[in-house]
């Protein structure tokens, strides 16, 4: 029996798939919930995917939390289990303030599709447990709005309770201390720009995001599956 | 004001409206003429490249769907098929470029999930002015942001494309589009609508007052230097909503899965008219449409706009009416408007009723939108100054001379310097597409081809987790320059190439389609010139077994009294049985001997080389000649090499000859080079067919690869070793890769704005 993971699906999300395959690769198994759904069923985590939620014309996610799916994910994660957003997701869990903080156009004003490097800054958290802080991994980000801000004292907050859990080794879009990925205080509900899904096949270049979604499915509780 | 005759106004000519009153039997109103306007622009009829687009081979035993549909589909084996087209959006990018480009993304994939395919890349040829051209950048910016606002929203990746910078296309940038997708290859589907009493649906976006006579105005007619005219037309630019087209997509995949249509056609040029006397006439049937229930985006439409509007986002879909409750339910799940606006019937019209029991506001056989199109045989013209262009060769007389000799541009004076000029990388570009999505891309934009592994989300596949994916490969290519020198023998250079670097990531070329750039058909130079590229490309697909399985024709590309050189685009699709491990990729390896692999005799000429063209204005000469058989023989070994990994990196030479080739493999390989056997200027810059770069280990290696060489009828030449951190050519230059990829990576952000991030590379 292995983990199992509820992937949100809004309109105009699009990294769902990606999302499965990659839990899948890393020994879980996974789910799509759709957005209207009110219930997430019984996973053992939530991950909501990358995309452009209800297009973001507004601001990335100021609509997806609105959709009635997000109430369930506020209470699962206010129960203790494990949330990630990625991309899209950290967005759309900044707007619905189960994380501070929020993500602002890139320095430079394009859009960037490229691998970047990252180091773990903190294991305080559901995606990063158990990883050695201070290990590399070589992950691509893809994203216009991901240059992360917010006031001082949440970032003397974020940096004293270990909550900045991933840094930028070369900072590629503007954000306050290099921050890639925080999590909350209790370090259960994640948001991150860069894409661990699609980082686990060693044909399209690098396996290191599976570091990441086996943390995870190993926070989520059950034993972790032999890989796919 | 003087008063123009309403035919006119609508971009048909005297004879062509009198051709529409022979066929009604009575006058046209108002409406017909609309209709038969957009149907029988050059645009959607291709009157002026029917004749001779037939000489082109269509048919080949993996050939699902040819020319004349949406899309063409190939049989890619394991139950799976691949449906592919290219499309240009030249005239609506050189006036709103944002939008012009997105549309012209949006557009293409609606070409392909028409066919029942989940689209899964997208490649970009782009072509504009000069960077020292204000406009021309304004225009590369745009048109960069409008594919990836729009491609990266609505969830499919851009794997790569073309960019290049050239005189040539000053007021008229080349944007053209290929999207490829992957379905099961029983679920292909075809727009024609069948079976009296069945219903088109229309599905997706509001229809408003944007792009109205987008084909006859827009693409069929050139610029003039009137720049109030031409700032007119911006309101026949559409304005795209990737976010609705991306509904769109997951709504009418959901409805072929389900089996819940009977055809389905994309709304693209000509809008409504198209679709639904297209759809009437393949299926042999009539169709009755009530113009009321089409939903609107602005009030007081009339009916000739609402049928010719090419508001985006639109499908339309034949549904039994049994079906329909289901239809309108997977529709309201992914908040996709439908509504029911035509019945298909047994009489052959197509027939606009103002309400279902309204007045017959237009009633024509659907056919002759379409097959009663005029065909014109142009008169055709061998440039006049063709003879003493070729003659010109920067090379000299003997394509190989130097200083002093009459007609040859002095040697270069510093290769070195010449060799920065020419490198440029084009990752400020291509890193604003998500290149990455569906977990596909194993080799994306930057290299000779992209490779994907062939399979997409909702798509079964024959092979399981663990087994090498079977995978695709994509390439587009074009040289205007080339083309304009000799179209023939430049079009079929252009196709060698294209197959040449599908070949170098291990694939075997099996079809191709083509957009084709030109100018002004009512100049007889032009008609020559598509005429010519035509011959050249049908004799390369036919030496190279390479079915056309589609294309799009793109003329009236002028602007102030100046038409384009031809520019044919093609995009080659190859296929990878198993892909069992990355592509050694256009790079050098430290350490390992630096090989050309060619024909035993082959040539190079400066003539429409970047070096010729880019750095000394020189246009003219003789293009090198290709031999067929030879390059057939050539791309079978490479992907054979590739495949079986006995390389360290391979990199075909192309524009800028074998200088820009061998630097570019050592940008990527991230070490230099010592060569030496490289005579001149002309061998170093000069272009030509048929050769790749390979790196490869000394001793067994090499000796293994001259043995492969040998018994493919090819030859090898070892140029030297890879290693170090200068560039050098023995006699000719020696700079140092630091500065090459410095001069690389400056020469877009310096033009175009600084890129957000520098590489961490």
């Amino acid at each position: 029996m292995s983990a199992e993971v509820a992937v949100v699906l809004f309109p105009g999300t699009n990294c769902e798939y990606d999302v499965v395959t990659g839990v899948e690769r890393a020994g879980g198994s996974a789910r799509i919930v759709w957005h209207g759904d009110r219930d997430l069923g019984s996973p053992d985590a939530v991950v909501i995917p990358g995309g452009f939620a209800h297009g973001d014309y507004l601001r990335p996610g100021a609509i997806a939390r609105f959709s009635p799916v997000m109430s369930a994910v506020e209470e699962f994660a206010a129960a203790g289990g494990p949330v990630v957003g990625v991309c899209n997701g950290f967005q759309v869990l900044t707007e619905a303030h189960l994380l501070p903080g929020a993500l602002q156009k890139n320095r430079g004003l394009g859009f960037i599709c490229a691998p970047v490097e990252l180091e773990v800054a903190s294991d305080r958290s559901v995606l990063t447990r158990g990883i050695p802080v201070g290990r590399r991994l070589r992950i691509p980000i893809n994203h216009f709005e991901g240059n992360y801000t917010c006031d001082a004292a949440t970032l003397v907050r974020l940096e004293g309770d270990g909550r900045i859990v991933l840094r930028y080794v070369d900072n590629p879009n503007g954000s306050v201390a290099s921050i890639a990925g925080i999590a909350n205080q209790a370090g259960n509900v994640v948001g991150l720009m860069p894409h661990p899904e699609r980082a686990t096949d060693a044909l399209l270049g690098s396996e290191d995001g599976l570091v990441l979604l086996r943390a995870l499915l190993a926070a989520a509780g059950a034993p972790v599956g032999s890989p796919a | 004001m003087t008063t123009v005759p309403l035919h006119r106004a609508l971009g048909l000519t005297d004879d062509e409206a009198s051709e529409i009153s022979r066929l009604l039997g009575r006058e046209p109103n108002h409406l017909e003429l609309a209709l038969y306007a957009v149907m029988w622009s050059e645009h959607c009829s291709y009157k002026s490249s029917k004749v001779h687009l037939r000489r082109l081979p269509s048919e080949g035993p993996q050939v699902l769907v040819g020319p004349g549909e949406n899309a063409g589909v190939i049989d890619a084996g394991g139950g799976l098929a691949v449906a592919i087209r290219i499309e240009s959006h030249n005239h609506p990018s050189a006036i709103e470029p944002y939008q012009g480009a997105a549309t012209g993304v949006g557009g293409i994939l609606r070409d392909i999930f028409t066919m029942g395919a989940r689209p899964i890349a997208l490649m970009d040829p782009l072509r504009f002015g000069p960077l020292t051209d204000a406009r021309s950048r304004w225009i590369a910016g745009g048109v960069v942001d409008g594919i990836s606002g729009y491609g990266n929203a609505v969830g499919v990746p851009t794997v790569g494309g073309e960019t290049v910078f050239d005189d040539s296309y000053t007021g008229n940038p080349l944007v053209n589009v290929l999207c490829c997708g992957v379905l099961p290859a029983d679920r292909l589907v075809l727009g024609a609508a069948h079976g009296e009493g069945n219903l088109a649906v229309l599905l997706g976006s509001a229809t408003g007052r944007d792009g109205i006579g987008g084909v006859s105005v827009l693409a069929s007619a050139g610029f003039t230097d009137d720049a109030e005219a031409e700032e007119a037309k911006r309101p026949n630019v559409q304005v795209g909503d990737p976010f609705e087209e991306k509904r769109l997509i997951e709504a009418c995949l959901e409805l072929l899965d389900q089996h819940l249509v009977v055809g389905i056609q994309d709304l693209g040029g000509a809008g409504l008219a198209c679709a639904t006397s297209e759809t009437a006439s393949r299926g042999g049937v009539g169709m009755d449409v009530d113009v009321t229930a089409v939903h609107r985006r602005e009030p007081g439409m009339e009916a000739w706009e609402v049928m010719t509007s090419e508001s985006q986002e639109r499908m339309l879909a034949i549904v039994t009416p049994d079906n329909l409750d289901r239809v309108l339910a997977c529709c309201a799940r992914w908040e996709v408007r439908a509504s029911v606006i035509g019945r298909v019937t047994a009489s052959g019209r197509l027939r606009i009723l103002d309400g279902w029991d309204g007045e017959v506001l237009a009633d024509v056989p659907a056919s002759t939108l379409h097959d009663d199109a005029p065909v014109y045989h142009r008169p055709l013209q061998r440039p006049a100054d063709l003879d003493a262009r070729q003659a010109d060769d920067p090379g000299g007389p003997g394509g190989a001379g130097g200083a002093g000799e009459p007609g040859g541009l002095p040697g270069s004076a510093d290769c070195g310097t010449d060799l920065l000029a020419l490198l440029v990388d084009t990752q400020w570009v291509w890193r604003r597409y998500d290149h990455q999505l569906f977990l596909n891309t194993v080799e994306g934009p930057g290299g000779d081809a992209a490779l994907l592994r062939l399979a997409a989300p909702g798509v079964p596949t024959d092979r399981g987790p663990g087994e090498p994916p079977r995978g695709l490969a994509l390439s587009t290519d074009g040289n205007g320059r080339w083309c304009a020198l000799d179209p023939r023998l430049g079009t079929a250079l252009v196709v060698a190439e294209s197959a040449l670097n599908v070949a170098c990531v291990g694939a075997t070329p099996v079809a191709l389609v083509n957009c084709l750039n030109f100018g002004n058909p009512e100049h007889p130079e032009v008609m020559w010139q598509l005429s010519e590229a035509i011959d050249g490309m049908a004799e390369a697909c036919r030496a190279l077994d390479i079915p056309v399985i589609g294309g799009n024709v793109s003329l009236y590309n002028e602007s102030q009294g100046r038409d384009i050189d031809p520019t044919p685009v093609v995009g080659t699709l190859g296929l990878v049985d198993a892909i069992r491990r990355r592509p050694p990729g256009a790079r050098l390896v430290d350490g390992q001997q630096v090989v050309l692999v060619h024909p035993a005799s082959s040539g190079v000429s400066l003539a429409g080389s970047r070096w010729a063209v880019e750095l000394h204005g020189h246009r003219n000469g003789r293009l090198a000649p290709l031999d067929l058989a030879a390059h057939d023989r050539l791309l079978q070994l490479v992907a054979a090499l590739v495949g079986e990994a006995r390389l360290g990196g391979i990199h075909d030479v192309s524009e800028g000859g074998l200088g820009v080739a061998l630097a570019e493999m050592a940008r990527r390989g991230g070490c230099g080079f010592t060569v030496a056997g490289i005579a001149d200027h002309v061998a170093l810059f000069g272009e030509g067919p048929s050769r790749v770069v390979v790196s490869v280990d000394a001793g067994a290696a090499l000796d293994d690869l001259a043995a492969r060489v040998e018994a493919a009828g090819l030859a090898l030449t070892v140029l030297g070793r890879a290693g170090g951190t200068r560039l050098v050519v023995e006699g000719l230059l020696d700079v140092a890769l630091e500065d090459a990829v410095r001069a690389a990576d400056g020469v877009l952000p310096a033009a175009l704005g600084p890129s957000s991030h520098s590489s961490s590379h």
